[in-house]
């Protein structure tokens, strides 16, 4: 199959489980028996945090592959920053999502718990990354500091949490992927948690492909710019 | 590359004492930094000194900001970046040589700070020693990772308001060590062996290290 139609049938399959997470989650699953609808959220909240965790995974592993001088590949680096442009969507529904759930539970919109706080300095670690890389005008130097500074995140991400975690926390305990690996959920409830994992992995998956087909795209264009003028001023001579 | 190091420190560290930069006109930014703290502050005086250790790194991280964009606007004139890759440095030396240079003046501005924090919102410090290396420490880790973030940002339009985009949300975690540490230094709690203090080491270890591996990539054009 040509890699268009893949793209597409990704695009769908992804469209098809976010609908299908989306009627579970808000006509089938029960309400829960001590927070009422707002459980609901739990079918979004944890997944697209899950994504923008794997997405900054992904632009760490890129960046690293970049400045490795065996695997050195514009690729790479335009893979990086195609991932941390979704990561940082994601982190931001992360934040909203968990907003709209903490207002009625913990009765405030923001609370400074270490989860939170990783969460948002997560998000403008990335933005300054973003920020970065548009800043260079030259490509290699791009790429490089770029990738470095992407490092410096992926170092940073654990020590922050440490340093946050310390502070008394609020936020609840790992759900699903807790110690003892023991499930508090269960039923229906667990199976569109799961499937909203799924669904939003494969949202992410198909936002990068589309991100990164746009990227390369315009690299290309720098090119044959780049080409033309030579040809141009060549060709007046 | 101790001797490349070495060089780089000694010569920005004698374009310090010639053009006064840092005494002249970052000290002084530091001694407005806790005045203004002290004018927000102003409708309960006493509360001044139980964030005394969280003022004094924040003076501590805005001044480093400045002291850092200066040690970088030196190497973006005439070029002097360029020959300084020209003349075969070893990069990690240039690294080192300019971590070691603003720490240096930055020690000089933390010793005013304390001592503006002491005379102007009445803090009683004991444990000098204590707070002093973690001061020290936690300073070298915002240098880590700081010279390399200014390396790459110097010589882009924007470095002004790139480099605090960059840089806060990263040093973060020393921010909140080191205003824990000293809190409990303060309090008598805990010295050097403080969880918070270990993780200010292991926050400059790991950002010297990366540092030093990365900053050739970091400075070649």
């Amino acid at each position: 199959m040509a890699r268009k139609s893949w793209i597409a049938l990704v695009g769908a399959f992804a469209l098809v489980t976010v609908g299908v997470t989306y009627i579970m989650g808000l006509w089938i699953t029960p309400p829960d028996v001590f927070q009422g609808n707002l459980v609901r959220l739990i079918y979004v909240h944890p997944a697209v945090a899950w994504v923008a965790y794997l997405a900054y995974g992904v632009t760490s592993l890129a960046s690293l592959a970049y400045l490795w001088k065996k695997t050195r590949n514009y690729k790479w680096d335009l893979l990086a920053a195609s991932s941390a442009e979704v990561g940082v969507v994601f982190t931001a529904l992360t934040l909203i999502t968990g907003s709209i759930w903490g207002r009625p539970t913990w009765g405030v919109w923001w609370t400074w718990d270490a989860r939170l706080t990783t969460t948002a300095l997560l998000l403008v670690l990335y933005l300054g990354y973003l920020a970065l890389r548009r800043v260079s005008e030259d490509r290699e130097q791009r790429a490089k500091r770029s990738a470095v500074a992407a490092l410096i995140a992926f170092i940073d991400v654990p020590i922050v949490h440490q340093s946050v975690v310390w502070w008394k926390t609020l936020h609840q305990s790992a759900t699903v992927f807790n110690a003892d690996l023991n499930p508090k959920i269960h039923g229906e409830m667990a199976w569109t948690l799961l499937l909203g994992f799924l669904s939003f992995t494969v949202v992410y998956v198909w936002m990068v492909i589309k991100r990164y087909d746009i990227a390369r795209t315009q690299f290309k264009l720098e090119d044959q710019t780049v080409e033309r003028a030579i040809k141009e001023r060549v060709g007046t001579i | 590359m101790l001797k490349a190091a070495k060089v780089i420190a000694l010569k920005d560290l004698r374009i310090e004492l010639r053009s006064r930069v840092v005494l002249n006109q970052i000290l002084p930014f530091v001694v407005v930094v806790l005045i203004i703290f002290a004018f927000a502050f102003s409708k309960y005086p006493t509360l001044l000194v139980t964030v005394a250790p969280g003022l004094y790194w924040v003076a501590t991280l805005f001044s480093s900001l400045l002291a850092l964009q200066r040690s970088f606007s030196l190497e973006t004139e005439n070029g002097a970046k360029d020959a300084l890759i020209l003349y075969g440095l070893d990069p990690a030396g240039i690294y080192v040589g300019k971590v070691f240079a603003v720490l240096v003046e930055m020690v000089v501005l933390e010793v005013f700070l304390t001592l503006g924090i002491v005379l102007l919102y009445s803090v009683h410090l004991h444990e000098l020693v204590d707070l002093a290396f973690t001061g020290l420490i936690g300073t070298l880790g915002i240098l880590a990772v700081g010279v390399t973030f200014s390396a790459m940002t110097s010589a882009s339009k924007a470095k002004e308001t790139i480099l605090p985009l960059l840089l806060l949300p990263v040093v973060a975690p020393v921010l909140l060590s080191g205003t824990k540490a000293w809190e409990n230094e303060i309090a008598g709690k805990a010295g050097l062996g403080d969880p918070w203090v270990g993780l200010l080491i292991l926050f400059a270890a790991a950002f010297l290290s990366l540092g030093t591996l990365t900053f050739g990539s970091v400075l070649e054009e």
